[in-house]
């Protein structure tokens, strides 16, 4: 009984104008039309959004959380990207 | 809606202390765990099994309900309980798609479900025999699973975490919409009523087996709790909804068919709870291994779904081809 | 007269509403994918609602004390005036997305007509259906075509469910002594000005289906009259089995 699959697709939505959009999980179909319909009819049943995206989930790259320590690590000690690393005197006020 | 209870979990692991000890550091420091990440076998494996299992329960699920439907008594409550077996149906959808992220496809899952090897919550092996039933399942059956999947959003791994987050924020209206549906045949005719007894008779003992065996009896508990993705054991959970829920019995008029139930000062820890008769494990075990009443016609409907919907999802498949195809054409010209 | 035509008229559209989510509801833990059992029951909900909607009015201008569910459980096959498209069985999943891409396409010129009613019940139920609609026709039409351009066996199937189901879809444009009455009235669309529009909706997703509509087969029209197949009677009695056995109960 091995059928075919059919395709996954991750599912982003906008909750609002303004923000951006996130993810919310997957659903199954064969194409993107197919896939946008489903994102709206499984995730979006109690005003979640007014706007979806849908993206294959085999086409999306992800890094290697193998290579987590050398990806993400050496930013660590570069606290000069940072505004509090500057010392501004108190008097001179916001900036 | 689902139970704790999962059944045959094997945490058997091999990989080194080292590995196996640096692991157990990031989940005692409340890391979650993300689908790529490294993790052991036996986590890898108890997961796909409780998810899967859980995913199959969502689906199950939506049959005995679904039974009542069509012979909904209002348009209220038509809409109601379909937009609720909807709702588990979509939380199936969830689940399928967390388990989907440690490498088995839904596919594989839908196939071990219909050939039996999969398990799911036994509560979905027992018939739906009147109007009541519906309340009543709402009331026990989702407050039962309530109990459990709130911890679950706290799961270690998590894409489960996050599915249950979703779940939990649907399904805040699954028992009241059951307790409601109690409320107004208690305070309706006699024979309302004794609808609503009956089906607190039915269902009361299945309900408490949702949380699977006695702490002592349940082999595997311990590892998914050393590794947090279980939170609370059988019996608390258990201890828990029977504190919760026989006041609310009350309420309705109804009788809990405990004839030892009774209030026990020396529960949780000095706080008092209800103490409860003991539960027929044999048909717990019965039920789970294939023989309860409806075992058999609930892999049954959900086969003939699969099997008579495999054309349509052929037909989509092929239709996808075929544009991909024409629109390389058109590129090509 | 007025009122008596308008609720004659609205529980013709209400009941159409009624049987139709009734046939997709029973689809609910059957559909061929997941993602469909979610879609169909979006659809189902979309239409009980309307259906209540549609009854409730019609109550308030029969002015009886009748409550919406009394409208829809408490009356027989004779008395239903749904039209015979929307009781037709679900039988496989290509009738089922024909069905609904027929009475949709049928349905959202409707709406978009009672938009400028003058009855403004009518007017707000419109407004809220008119998006329902359109979203049932593009997502049924996506199915059509994916059916009728699909596999051998898909556009066999969609192909016996045209066979099927067209001779149903007259009726949709016929327009009852009471519906006629509120049409002239300016309280409901005119059925008999819409089939063009319903044509140009379908005749571009039925291209891209390859299927064609067949002619010169004689409708069946009746169920206006109370005239209907022999599965109505097996829906109502399992829709109407609780109110039924108890009468006067609450739920």
């Amino acid at each position: 009984m091995t059928e075919q699959e059919t395709p996954l697709w991750e599912v982003f939505i906008r909750p609002r104008n303004g923000l951006a959009h996130r993810h919310v999980g997957s659903v199954h179909a064969a194409d993107e039309v197919l896939a946008l319909d489903a994102a709206r009819d499984v995730y979006t049943r109690r005003g979640e959004g007014n706007s979806i995206w849908v993206v294959r989930s085999d086409a999306i790259a992800a890094s290697d959380p193998d290579h987590a320590d050398e990806t993400f690590d050496p930013t660590a000690d570069k606290i000069y990207r940072h505004p509090t690393f500057y010392e501004i005197p108190e008097d001179v006020g916001h900036m | 809606m689902y139970s704790q209870g999962l059944i045959g979990a094997d945490g058997r692991t091999e990989e080194s202390e080292a590995f196996l000890d640096a692991f157990q550091k990031r989940i005692d420091a409340e890391e979650k765990i993300e689908p790529k990440d490294a993790m052991p076998e036996g986590y890898r494996r108890t997961l796909i099994r409780q998810i899967g299992q859980h995913a199959h329960s969502e689906i199950v699920g939506m049959l005995p309900e679904g039974n009542w439907i069509t012979r909904a008594p209002s348009l209220k409550r038509k809409a109601a309980l379909l937009a609720k077996v909807q709702d588990e149906g979509g939380h199936g959808l969830y689940l399928y798609a967390a388990a989907e992220t440690l490498g088995v496809s839904r596919e594989q899952m839908t196939e071990e479900l219909l050939s039996g090897k999969a398990k799911y919550s036994s509560i979905f092996n027992y018939p739906t025999l009147n109007w009541a039933d519906m309340g009543a399942i709402g009331w026990l059956v989702d407050g039962a699973a309530i109990m459990n999947q709130i911890p679950l959003c706290r799961c270690s791994f998590g894409p489960y975490a996050r599915a249950m987050i979703r779940v939990c924020k649907e399904e805040s209206f699954h028992q009241r919409q059951g307790y409601e549906i109690m409320l107004t045949l208690c305070r309706g005719t006699a024979e309302q009523k004794q609808m609503a007894q009956d089906a607190l008779d039915r269902l009361w003992w299945p309900a408490l087996m949702m949380f699977g065996p006695h702490d002592a009896d349940s082999a595997h508990s311990e590892q998914s709790m050393k590794w947090k993705i279980k939170r609370f054991s059988n019996d608390q959970l258990r201890q828990k909804f029977i504190d919760a829920t026989v006041p609310q019995a009350e309420y309705l008029g109804l009788t809990v068919p405990d004839p030892d139930l009774r209030w026990d000062d020396s529960l949780n820890g000095g706080k008092g709870g209800y103490a409860h008769g003991d539960i027929d494990w044999d048909e717990f075990w019965r039920v789970v291994k294939g023989d309860g009443v409806m075992n058999r016609d609930r892999i049954k409907a959900r086969k003939k779904a699969w099997d008579d919907g495999a054309w349509v999802r052929e037909a989509a498949l092929k239709h996808a081809e075929k544009r991909a195809m024409r629109k390389t054409q058109e590129a090509a010209e | 007269m007025a009122d008596q035509a308008l609720l004659n008229a609205l529980i013709e559209l209400a009941d159409d509403h009624n049987i139709l989510s009734h046939r997709l509801a029973e689809w609910c833990g059957h559909a061929p994918i997941l993602e469909e059992d979610l879609a169909l029951t979006n659809m189902a909900l979309d239409m009980i609602g309307t259906a209540r909607g549609l009854y409730s009015h019609a109550a308030d201008v029969e002015g009886r004390g009748r409550s919406e569910d009394d409208l829809a459980y408490l009356r027989v096959e004779r008395e239903y005036r749904n039209c015979l498209l929307v009781e037709r069985p679900n039988d496989d999943f290509a009738h089922t997305m024909l069905r609904q891409l027929f009475f949709a396409a049928f349905m959202e010129p409707y709406w978009q007509s009672a938009l400028t009613s003058s009855d403004e019940t009518i007017r707000g139920i419109a407004g809220k259906s008119v998006k329902e609609v359109a979203y049932h026709i593009r997502h049924a039409g996506e199915w059509v075509i994916r059916m009728g351009d699909g596999t051998q066996e898909s556009a066999a199937r969609l192909h016996a469910a045209m066979q099927d189901l067209h001779i149903y879809t007259e009726e949709l444009f016929h327009a009852s002594e009471a519906a006629g009455h509120c049409a002239r009235a300016g309280l409901l669309p005119d059925r008999t000005d819409l089939r063009e529009t319903w044509l140009e909706t379908l005749t571009p997703i039925f291209a891209e289906a390859r299927l064609e509509m067949p002619e010169g087969v004689p409708p069946q029209i009746g169920g206006r009259d109370g005239l209907h197949g022999e599965d109505l009677g097996h829906l109502l009695a399992e829709m109407q089995y609780l109110q039924r056995a108890h009468p006067g109960a609450s739920w």
